[in-house]
């Protein structure tokens, strides 16, 4: 059975169809990727090296742009990708409202 | 892959056709709103009423919209009769809307509350119209009508990763057939269009109608960034996170899926305002679902497909709302709300066009009289948007 789907060639993330566990292999064409950390259902597994500043791409379109490197094999979402639209906050040098501040996770700790 | 090239429906006196047969209560504000829910519940599940929390207090725009909205729906090719429930003294002009649906050639009455002596008289007086009204579209029969008068707004709403994956898709072959055939197709919700308007764009069949689409997403972009907040936590929804979604361009560019994959962008219109291009429009609607899909059946759509990956309930008054989702397990767990289960596309590698068939299949069910999941249920919901404070 598929684990993840890659929509486009060009996409460098797959979505995972099932929870995938750390040492599990991704095999999409060409590409053998080891899982590196849990992936849960529905979010998307690197399946190569993004470095931070690189735009992620699936649906063979830009997603949005990696916060920081994100190793072949790692989940990703909304603590290593950050969106090119609609970013206020951005713009005006604040941080975002508390209740809203999903876009980096790691900075509420 | 059957072949449909017509459906029973109800053709209407300005050349629309309908795919229901309501008599519409409309409350001119929100003072007459129970008086009109309750008249509309006499007569179930022909009634219908337009519930609403403005018709006072609002300026210019706003009041225009709200009018604009209650008359686009006296005129909707669903409704075969109309009654305005005033209070008397609202800003909203009742006779204004009964005029709309009476030229529309749509048989139309006006009580008020403050004229008819309160409540319990307008209710009673009221339920006197509404069974007469329902008894002549009673004998009313369907007629053979071309798929080519179909207007089918497609919406998403719960998005999750199965919505770009497989629902979104098969509603987008379902498009791209029906626009095949001659008929409409109409896609709302603008900020769910940021980060895949130059896809949409580079379909227009003019290039007037890809600058407009342009226009309108970059105005609500900007509206974001002058709130000076990241639009994250809205779009995507803090329930599409979970659900793996990551940005707004992410979402965008698997919900526009469902607009079709070969269709071109032939027109962008304001809100309500009405769908006369063939081919697909685009409207200029908020993200919210019920007032997206209040916006997108008051400029003409008779029907809406409508994909969800976590589950939601919503409806409409007068269109039947087909729920169609990619998510297995949503589809177990909130199987008394969805109509189409197209999960298998996922689970069992189900060929799109196949899904999407089954899909086609249930869009004609529907608009020759099956009732949806929303409809069995008496989801009704109605909201017209607005953009500025009440006053």
């Amino acid at each position: 059975m598929t684990t993840a789907l890659r929509i486009s060639a060009a996409d460098n993330v797959a979505t995972a169809l099932e929870a995938l566990a750390p040492g599990a292999t991704v095999q999409i064409d060409e590409i053998a990727v080891a899982v590196t950390e849990t992936i849960p259902r529905g979010h998307k597994v690197a399946l190569r090296e993004i470095r931070a500043g690189d735009v992620v791409i699936k649906y063979g379109s830009s997603i949005g742009i990696a916060s920081s490197d994100i190793a072949a094999g790692a989940h990703v979402h909304v603590h290593n990708v950050a969106s090119s639209r609609g970013r206020g906050d951005a713009a005006h040098s604040q941080p975002s409202r508390p209740g809203i501040r999903l876009a980096e996770p790691d900075a509420d700790a | 892959m059957s072949a449909h090239a017509s459906f029973p429906g109800y053709p209407r006196a300005d050349g629309r056709v309908g795919v229901r047969n309501h008599v519409l209560v409309v409350p001119t504000v929100i003072c007459s709103a129970i008086v009109a829910e309750r008249i509309a519940q006499a007569i179930a599940p022909v009634g219908a009423a337009l519930p609403h929390l403005a018709g006072c207090g609002q300026l210019g725009p706003d009041m225009a919209l709200t009018h604009d909205t209650l008359a686009a729906y006296c005129r909707h090719p669903n409704v075969g009769a109309v009654i305005v429930v005033a209070l008397g003294c609202e800003q909203v002009v009742a006779q204004r809307l009964a005029e709309e649906a009476a030229r529309a050639g749509k048989p139309a009455a006006v009580i008020a509350i403050q004229a008819e002596g309160g409540t319990v008289r307008t209710t009673t007086k009221g339920i006197e119209i509404a069974r007469r009204m329902a008894a002549e579209l009673a004998g009313v029969e369907r007629r053979p009508c071309d798929i080519s008068s179909l207007v089918v707004s497609v919406k998403c709403g719960g998005s999750d990763y199965t919505s770009g994956l497989a629902s979104n898709p098969a509603v987008g072959r379902v498009a791209d057939r029906l626009v095949d055939a001659g008929g409409a197709v109409v896609l709302g919700e603008v900020a769910e269009i940021m980060g895949a308007e130059h896809l949409l764009a580079a379909r227009a069949s003019r290039p007037d109608a890809a600058a407009q689409l342009l226009r309108i997403v970059n105005r609500v972009e900007a509206e974001a960034i002058a709130l000076g907040l990241d639009i994250r936590g809205t779009q995507p929804s803090p329930g599409n996170i979970r659900g793996g979604l990551t940005t707004i361009e992410e979402k965008s560019l698997g919900a526009t899926h469902k607009a079709g994959e070969r269709t071109r962008l032939e027109a962008v219109v304001a809100y309500a305002a009405p769908i006369t291009a063939r081919g697909l429009t685009v409207m200029d609607t908020p993200g919210l679902d019920v007032e997206s899909v209040t916006g997108m059946v008051g400029g003409g759509a008779q029907v809406v497909l409508f994909t969800t990956g976590l589950g939601t309930p919503t409806g409409n008054p007068i269109a039947p709302v087909i729920k169609i989702t990619g998510n297995g397990r949503t589809a177990a767990a909130m199987a008394d709300n969805l109509d189409v289960d197209v999960s298998r596309v996922i689970a069992d590698a189900e060929p799109l066009d196949d899904a999407a068939a089954r899909l086609f299949d249930e869009l004609i069910a529907v608009v020759s009289g099956k009732p949806t999941a929303a409809e069995r249920l008496g989801h009704r919901e109605f909201a017209i948007h607005r953009r500025n404070p009440t006053i």
